[in-house]
Formats: C-alpha cells, sequence, structure tokens
C-alpha cells in the first residue's frame, strides 16, 4: 500500500446537530445487508431524514460537502465500519466534533478520515456560519491543529499518536504491523494460552 | 509494582510501542461473524495477503440468521450470501466455523463463553460492540471494525491508544426482582452513555463478586452503552467454576496451572486507578428505558424526569414526569447476548409458569445459542413459553437489531431484554423500544403493559438468587 499522508483538508461542511448520532441512525442496520461497502453513502441518516424533511443530509446546499461538523459522542453505539465508510463515500474527509464515541474515532482513522475535536463553542460558531452560509469553505491543518474559516482562526485537538499517523501516513496500520511478525510470534509463544505451555 | 488487570494484560499482549506512540497490540481471540467480515477478506484479497494465524480466530452466524425457518438456502438471498462468504472465507483461510449444523451456533458473545474459548488474560477483539461481554472473565475484549479486522487477520495485532481505568464498585444486596440488567442500567444512567469514554470499566464490589457468570456477562456486555469498549470482572472462584471441563478450556493438570495464571492477573488490592465510584446495590430499582439511548432510564417506581430531553419525548411518544408502568406494549422480546443465556431464560419461565400472554401481544424467546436452547429444552423451559404464548424460536441475534426476518412494524412498543434503544434499532424506523431485565419483559407480556416484576409476581414467586 502506498502511504498517503494526510495533513491539510478544505472544503465546504455538513452540519448535523445533535448529541449522541448513534451508528444505527447514521445507518440503519438493515443496510449492512450487503458483502460489499459500495453505495451505502445513498442510505446515509436515511431514516432521520425521512422523519426530519428538513436534515441537512438531505439538503442539497450540502451536497459537495468534505467536511462534516458534529456535536458530542457522535457515532455511538455498534462497531460498525459501515457508518464512517457512508460518510467518507458521501465526500466527507475530516469530522469535527465536541466527542465521539471510542469505536468510531478509531474506524474513521482507518479510513484515513480524521475526527478532530472542538469546543461547543466552536461548533456552535462553525455550524452557525456554516447554515447561514452554505458556501462557506473550512480549511483544517492536522500540523497546527486548526481550522480557518470566514477568517477566523479555531482550535483543535487529536490526541497525537492518530495526529502523527495521519503526518507520516501509518493510519494504514496494516503494513506497520507486519513489519515486524517475528516479534508478534515471540509475544505469542510467551503466552500460556497460545503456546499450550501452561 | 501494583497493577490493574488491564495493565498486566495489556502489558503480556503488548508487541512493541509504534513510532506514533500507539501499542502494537497482540490479539489473542479473534471471533468474527458474518455482518462485518466480508469486505475484510476481500481486502486482504486485495492487498494479497494472507491470514496470519488461523487457528486464532473462530467464526459463528448470528446476526443475519433466520429463527423461524433456517434451512438453506436462505429464503431472504442477501442473508444467504452473507453466510456464504462466511464459509467460503473460512475454509479458503483455515478457519474455524461453528455453523447452523455444527450444534455450537449461537450468538457470538454466548457461545464463546460457553465453549470456554473465552478465558481469563486474553485480548479479545471482535467486529461488534458487545465484544466487551467477555471481559466478565477477566480478558480485555473490546469491538473493532471491518478495517481492523483485516488488521487482525493478517497481523494478528491492533495499533491501540492505552485506557485508563474506573473501578466501579456495586456493593450490598439487590432487592427482590432486581437483576444484573438493572444494575448496567443504572450505573450507565449515572455514568452517562459518554462517561466511559477513554476507559476501561473494571467492575467489582461485593454484589459483582457474588454474581453468576451469566450475571457478570450482562454487565460487562452494556460497557459499550455506557461508553467503555472494554468493561470486566476480575476472575476468582466463580470464574474457574464455570470454565472448568469446558470443552475449550485447560484440561486436567493443565487447569490448575491455568488457574494460578489467571489468579495472578485479577487487579492488585493497592492498583491504583484513574477513577473510582460506588453504588449502593440496595438504591437499584427494576429499572426500564424511556428514551433513545440506554442512559435514558428510571427505576419502575419513578417517573420520567421534568427535564426528559424533548426529542427522546416526541419519539417515544411519553411525556416528562409521567410513569413508565401501565405503558402499552406491542411485542416482548427476550433474547440478545445481554440476555439470552440459561440463567435469563429460566428467570423469564418463573414469571409467565401457568399464565398467558395478553392477546394483544407478540411474545418471542430467542435463545443466545443453539446449546442454550437445548439445555431449556430438557428443563422443560420451552413448554412453558409455548403454553404461555410466546413463540420459541432458533438461536441468534434476531430483534435485538432486525437484520433477520424478525422486527417492530411501525411505531410498535418492544419490551425488549437486548441492549440498544435506539431510533429504529428493532428494525421499524419508528418503533420503540423498552430496555428492561428479561423478568420485566415476561411480566409485560403478561399484563400487556408494563408493570413491575415485584408486584406482578406474587410474593410466593421467588425472583433472582
Amino acid at each position: 500500500m502506498a502511504v498517503e499522508r494526510i495533513r491539510e483538508i478544505h472544503g465546504t461542511a455538513l452540519p448535523v446537530r445533535g448529541d449522541d448520532i448513534d451508528t444505527d441512525r447514521i445507518i440503519p442496520a438493515r443496510f449492512l445487508k450487503s458483502i460489499s461497502f459500495d453505495g451505502l453513502e445513498a442510505h446515509l441518516f436515511e431514516d432521520d431524514r425521512e422523519q426530519l424533511p428538513s436534515h441537512p443530509a438531505g439538503n442539497p446546499a450540502y451536497r459537495s460537502a468534505t467536511v462534516m461538523l458534529v456535536n458530542a459522542n457522535f457515532g455511538c453505539g455498534s462497531s460498525r465500519e459501515h457508518a464512517p465508510q457512508a460518510i467518507r463515500r458521501r465526500g466527507i474527509r475530516a469530522v469535527i466534533g465536541q466527542s465521539f464515541s471510542e469505536i468510531f474515532f478509531g474506524n474513521s482513522v482507518v479510513l484515513g478520515m480524521p475526527c478532530l475535536t472542538a469546543s461547543a463553542e466552536t461548533l456552535h460558531a462553525l455550524m452557525s456560519a456554516v447554515e447561514r452560509d452554505p458556501s462557506t469553505d473550512i480549511a483544517l491543518d492536522l500540523t497546527t491543529l486548526r481550522a480557518t474559516a470566514n477568517g477566523r482562526s479555531y482550535e483543535l485537538s487529536l490526541s497525537p499518536a492518530v495526529r502523527e499517523a495521519f503526518l507520516d501516513g501509518s493510519w494504514d496500520a496494516t503494513g506497520l504491523l507486519l513489519e515486524r511478525f517475528e516479534e508478534v510470534e515471540a509475544v505469542a509463544a510467551r503466552l500460556p494460552y497460545v503456546s499450550g505451555h501452561w | 509494582m501494583p497493577a490493574t488487570l488491564l495493565h498486566k494484560v495489556w502489558d503480556a499482549h503488548a508487541v512493541r510501542k509504534l513510532a506514533n506512540g500507539q501499542t502494537q497490540l497482540f490479539v489473542g481471540l479473534h471471533l468474527i461473524h458474518e455482518v462485518t467480515t466480508p469486505q475484510a477478506f476481500d481486502m486482504l484479497r486485495a492487498r494479497g495477503l494472507g491470514v496470519a494465524m488461523p487457528e486464532r480466530t473462530i467464526g459463528t452466524v448470528d446476526h443475519i440468521v433466520p429463527t423461524l425457518d433456517q434451512r438453506r438456502p436462505f429464503l431472504d438471498v442477501m442473508a444467504e450470501d452473507m453466510l456464504s462468504a462466511l464459509e467460503t472465507n473460512c475454509r479458503e483461510h483455515g478457519i474455524r466455523l461453528l455453523d447452523l449444523a455444527s450444534g455450537h451456533q449461537g450468538i457470538v458473545h454466548v457461545i464463546g463463553p460457553e465453549l470456554g474459548i473465552t478465558q481469563p488474560g486474553m485480548t479479545i477483539a471482535c467486529g461488534d460492540s458487545h465484544t466487551s461481554t467477555h471481559g466478565a472473565f477477566g480478558a480485555v475484549a473490546f469491538g473493532i471494525g471491518t478495517s481492523q479486522v483485516r488488521d487482525v487477520l493478517a497481523s494478528q495485532c491492533l495499533a491501540m491508544d492505552p485506557l485508563k481505568v474506573r473501578r466501579i464498585a456495586v456493593t450490598g444486596h439487590l432487592g427482590r426482582g432486581v437483576y444484573a440488567k438493572d444494575v448496567i442500567l443504572e450505573i450507565i444512567r449515572r455514568l452517562g452513555v459518554k462517561g466511559g469514554a477513554g476507559f476501561a470499566y473494571e467492575y467489582a464490589g461485593s454484589t459483582i463478586e457474588q454474581m453468576s457468570m451469566d450475571e457478570r456477562m450482562t454487565i460487562c456486555n452494556m460497557s459499550i452503552e455506557g461508553g467503555a469498549r472494554v468493561g470486566y470482572v476480575n476472575p476468582d472462584q466463580t470464574t474457574f467454576d464455570y470454565l472448568r471441563g469446558r470443552s475449550f478450556a485447560p484440561q486436567g493438570d493443565d487447569f490448575e496451572r491455568a488457574t494460578a495464571w489467571w489468579s495472578s492477573l485479577a487487579s492488585d488490592r493497592d492498583a491504583p486507578y484513574d477513577d473510582d465510584i460506588e453504588i449502593d446495590a440496595a438504591s437499584i430499582r427494576p429499572t426500564v428505558t424511556w428514551g433513545i439511548n440506554p442512559g435514558q432510564s428510571v427505576g419502575i417506581d419513578e417517573r420520567l424526569p421534568a427535564n426528559a430531553d424533548p426529542e427522546a419525548l416526541a419519539f417515544m411518544g411519553f411525556e416528562a414526569g409521567q410513569k413508565l408502568e401501565g405503558t402499552r406494549i406491542d411485542v416482548a422480546f427476550v433474547g440478545s447476548c445481554t440476555n439470552a443465556r440459561l440463567s435469563d431464560l429460566r428467570e423469564a419461565a418463573r414469571i409467565v409458569r401457568g399464565q398467558h400472554v395478553a392477546p394483544h401481544v407478540k411474545a418471542l424467546v430467542v435463545p443466545g445459542s443453539q446449546a442454550v436452547r437445548a439445555a431449556a429444552e430438557r428443563e422443560g423451559l420451552d413448554r412453558v413459553f409455548l403454553d404461555a404464548g410466546f413463540e420459541w424460536r432458533g438461536a441468534g441475534c434476531s430483534m435485538c437489531l432486525a437484520m433477520n426476518p424478525d422486527r417492530l412494524n411501525g411505531r410498535e412498543i418492544c419490551a425488549s431484554s437486548s441492549n440498544r434503544n435506539f431510533k429504529g434499532r428493532q428494525g421499524s424506523p419508528t418503533g420503540r423500544t423498552l430496555l428492561m431485565s428479561p423478568a420485566m419483559v415476561a411480566a409485560a407480556a403478561v399484563a400487556g403493559v408494563v408493570v413491575d416484576v415485584r408486584e406482578f409476581a406474587g410474593a410466593e414467586v421467588t425472583l433472582g438468587r
């Protein structure tokens, strides 16, 4: 696999307000009945959009968004990677939120889609700006951990290890994990339940 | 230096520190099922990679299996495709698959423990968030996504950030009609659905120590609903007694030596914790959720909070300040990786014996595994349920997430022993879920409305242990 370094992302944004938006809402379980991830983006927030015709994910003004803005505990619930897959396949390349569920966060990392955290005030400011003018451009820089919109700069945060993984391209960890397989075998051999030597 | 179980197990499985600061962690047991793995095997093929340690992965089929007609090919073409893909992938890579014909099939978090596959001191990963269930044995077990399933298949490792540990001590005696399910719902209500982010939850205290393995599994299962990816209980004599003689557990003298190793992994008495809280068991009541996340719950004799989330109230059709008792239900579901083990079925059967499901209620019991189903039938529990008007089904995840034909219709309300009350979770986008213990589900099925199981079951009926 070629190493893809991820440093800057910019574009318009899709604001999805609300705390505790779970992965069943992001992609209802009936759409998991497939042996591929193809086409999942068509069903992103499908039931929410059905129940709330003004849902931003159904609003053509946000169609070309590359950044998603969310509130707290986004992606809680099921470990289905189908949730970040549906978001990524819709063209979103980074998510900014107050907080993320850990499994969703990890699943997004391995897709090369950073989930950055910001304060409630920052999210409120960014969401309001985007709702007022959907053509508002947001620029993210993982080196400086800043987001810029309408000439204003906002502070973001991301765990140092994960930030480093995006910057050095090691977010796709398969190759890295296979690098020194003899060390993996050595750890396995020391574990009684693996070796059978109780 | 004194340490927690989490740190001891973590250190025993750490391969190396990666350049970015994460730990490369060896995964000792990888469990797979049909929903979150077909893409992972495809990714392996696309990268020209094989499975590094096929003997460390075990598969079963649970999410999409029909619980009525299990003949192959399944009537649902997509479900058949998913199962076929799992069969092909397991065959091709030499992975053991406990399929419908094996007699060992069931929900992955039920069969791992009951076969003795799950053991203390393991790191366990599975493409399913309820993998935390296995922590009941003193394993470090957590859910992962499909790309991480790929990584585990390819390397038997994951890149992980360290976790903090919060000790949750529950002490004292649970009241009559109060179960492990009520304990975990209470913990989530107190700490919130995101309170566990960044933490592993260590469940301790006299209440937890006195619990059976089934009960501990119910508690650990729902750790993720509190935001904690990992939940565990230190292994003790209850753990060892459960494991002794199970087919995948160490046998003979090995078992005694294993017990010594397992014991050494328990958190030391003076281990440092990042946080610690105490809960008085006597304060916990039969608990029911009223909202759209598992933290939105009340004791059955309490009123909904005055400041209840308006979005949740609107979706559920409830009002702030009301009680849930008397809420008419349409469906009763006893099942899921939270509460579909033999002891859960026994508790539910105790309530419905000699009674009948209310005429307007559709009630079903979905055992967690083929083995649970067979054991229940040996005790005659199937007759108890069938005579009471319940449907008695084959094993699987069923109406917990409705990826098979079992689902709610329209705005139906379901009294459910499962783990999630998210909008649309049980298959109808507008369907409504009330989470509660299996005994409370059974009582609601008979009454046709939500009731307090303590009053519903006369004083002569023993509830719990």
